[in-house]
């Protein structure tokens, strides 16, 4: 027997009896290191970007013919481009771009698709039908052809806030418009299967209208899947971002994203200087597989079965 | 046959399925500026009254509905039109670049489910080795470098650093189909320019087809029916190979279906990239010039393949699980 068994420790208790939900998840959470480490890789990544102007001495657009095509060095760490900007520098703006698109894109999908997931599960019927239309007809689109074709249509249309900073507004609303199906088609199963439930049941024989019935013990219950897909779409909303701006449909130049960084990578790199082809995308790994990792620490931490 | 009734009833209900999807994409393209006349408003040999005879013509000056009408009476009719830019026909374009599409799609298939699978069997039966351990990272990290950017790293490697120590030439080509001036078909110059293009898009797929495959043999591989086939004195091999093998792949065949008509997405960064002449790159190239029946024949036949394999995955899954029943 320990010796902790031996003799009643109050503090103990009292600690254990008020682990809150949240010191649970936690709890998992931590367990995971390499979630922890790359949540931590994440969170600097992102203040590196918030900090940029304090980070680096260079402006993103300062054109220098001066310096243009310099081997990373010490005054330059990630070396400069054809117009002799700084690399490094254009790295941190950029991903400003990149983590902002990602987050704000993934938000607008989540808010999106949980009214949609939740509407149907929750009314059913002619509802629910809509919904699921709606959902299996946004799935039949070729996905990257549709956001190509999608954003030359809103970055051209005449609307100035979608052009403004390379067109940001109008990737975010794209990326969104096309990544919210698998969140409704989760959240309208949790839906279903909760609201089947005795604790609805109960609510309900105590009074709770359908906004209260949502909001207070559908919604919370149905979190958990929720964060893990939220977090996971982070990773391919910035992916995807990328592709579209590598690929000349994206963020427009001179706005830097870590995308369209790499857009004349290729014959950059052909020309001898590779720096140029190999930041932008390592950092687009790097968040990415971190982001991944935490999605996974979180999937493992919100599992309701390692729940005791 | 239940199953038939299912698959018709499906089938029809693609139809208005289609029809609103082409409704969407040929609005959305419609309300893009640019199209064919952009080529035209920087000629100064134009004048205003050539350029509306033109549009004329062209059929550019109707209401957005008529021309959605008659681009879709014709398109039944099986006239899917000529590209706005090369004056061929969409369906000469499409059917001349589907067969390198498709190879590329092909091989890296191949190649993904040749590697996924075994290594994923493998890390389910030696589950928290370090195999296991080194192998689930590393699809890990396969699932998250961007596939472009993997490309162009392939390039910088097997093109630029390395080199054949015979000829001096890099090791690989870094774009192209066939060796330049040489011309029909010749397999060992195909399979050489294939390596690199299908190295990459079947990166794309081997990280998750392994994970994928590790967690359902997981799923079977701790059920009774396997410990009754081990206790009946059955070889290892048998075992995994015939009973566990042949339920795990049950999902596998369903995801690889689902996934396969998306490969067309993956497959235009290869085909931008390594100057592949395929589907993707004729999407790309139309893109840029909002070329509207190429575009409209492309996503149309792509949202057909991913309907009709999406209908297939779920008559497979009926099929290799006799438990499932649709009605």
């Amino acid at each position: 027997m320990s010796p902790a068994n031996l003799y009643f420790d109050e503090a103990l208790a009292a600690e254990t009896y008020h682990r809150t939900l949240w010191d649970i998840y936690w709890g998992q959470f931590h367990r995971h290191h390499l979630a922890v480490a790359s949540a931590a890789l994440v969170i600097l990544m992102v203040l590196l970007a918030i900090a940029a102007p304090v980070v680096t001495n260079f402006t993103p657009d300062k054109v220098n013919f001066a310096t243009r095509y310099q081997a990373p060095s010490s005054a330059h760490i990630m070396g400069t481009d054809g117009l002799g900007r700084d690399e490094f520098t254009r790295i941190l703006y950029g991903g400003r771009i990149s983590i902002a698109v990602g987050l704000i894109a993934t938000t607008l999908g989540l808010l999106f698709g949980t009214l949609v997931g939740a509407l149907g599960g929750f009314y059913g019927g002619w509802v629910d039908n809509l919904a699921m239309r709606l959902t299996d007809l946004m799935l039949a689109l070729p996905r990257l052809f549709v956001l190509i074709i999608m954003t030359m249509m809103l970055r051209n249309a005449n609307v100035p806030w979608l052009q403004s900073s390379g067109g940001i507004a109008a990737i975010i609303l794209v990326i969104a418009t096309l990544s919210w199906m698998t969140v409704a088609r989760l959240v309208r199963g949790a839906f279903l299967s909760l609201k089947e439930k005795e604790f609805i049941e109960a609510a309900r024989a105590q009074g709770a209208g359908n906004s209260r019935i949502i909001w207070k013990h559908l919604l919370p219950n149905a979190m958990s899947p929720i964060i893990v897909a939220g977090t996971l779409r982070v990773a391919s909303s910035i992916i995807t971002e990328a592709g579209l701006s590598f690929l000349g449909f994206g963020v427009q130049p001179p706005t830097p994203s870590w995308g369209n960084m790499l857009q004349n990578a290729q014959d950059e790199m052909l020309k001898g200087h590779l720096w140029l082809a190999i930041f932008p995308g390592l950092m687009i790994f790097i968040i990415v597989i971190s982001v991944n990792y935490v999605g996974d620490g979180l999937r493992d931490a919100l599992d309701p079965r390692k729940l005791q | 046959m239940k199953m038939t009734q299912y698959i018709i009833r499906r089938l029809l209900g693609a139809i208005p399925l289609l029809l609103v999807i082409s409704v969407i994409v040929f609005v959305m393209i419609q309300l893009t500026p640019g199209g064919p006349m952009a080529a035209f408003e920087e000629n100064p040999n134009m004048t205003p009254e050539d350029m509306a005879r033109l549009e004329e013509q062209l059929g550019l000056n109707q209401p957005i509905h008529v021309k959605y009408y008659h681009w879709l009476m014709k398109m039944v009719h099986g006239d899917w039109g000529y590209s706005m830019t090369t004056k061929r026909p969409v369906l000469k374009e499409i059917s001349d670049r589907l067969p390198n599409t498709l190879q590329l799609m092909l091989a890296a298939y191949l190649v993904a489910l040749g590697v996924a699978i075994p290594i994923g069997i493998i890390s389910a039966i030696k589950q928290y080795t370090l195999f296991d351990h080194v192998m689930t990272t590393l699809a890990f990290i396969g699932q998250a470098i961007p596939i472009f950017w993997f490309g162009l790293v392939l390039i910088i490697v097997f093109n630029v650093w390395l080199k054949n120590p015979v000829t001096g030439k890099p090791l690989f080509p870094g774009g192209g189909m066939q060796t330049y001036g040489t011309t029909g078909f010749h397999l060992w110059d195909r399979l050489y320019h294939l390596i690199l293009p299908v190295t990459m898009l079947s990166m794309f797929l081997m990280g998750s087809y392994t994970r994928y495959t590790r967690s359902s043999m997981l799923d079977v591989i701790h059920l009774d029916y396997i410990r009754t086939a081990r206790s009946k004195g059955l070889a290892e091999r048998v075992v995994i190979l015939r009973h566990a093998l042949k339920n795990a792949a049950i999902p596998i065949v369903t995801i690889v279906a689902l996934d396969l008509p998306g490969l067309f997405g993956g497959a235009l960064f290869t085909e931008t990239i390594f100057s592949w002449p395929g589907i993707g790159r004729l999407f790309f190239r139309a893109a840029q010039r909002v070329d509207y029946p190429l575009l409209m024949a492309i996503v149309l036949i792509n949202a057909t393949l991913i309907i009709l394999f999406n209908l297939l995955a779920d008559v497979l899954y009926a099929y290799l699980d006799p438990r499932i029943k649709y009605s």
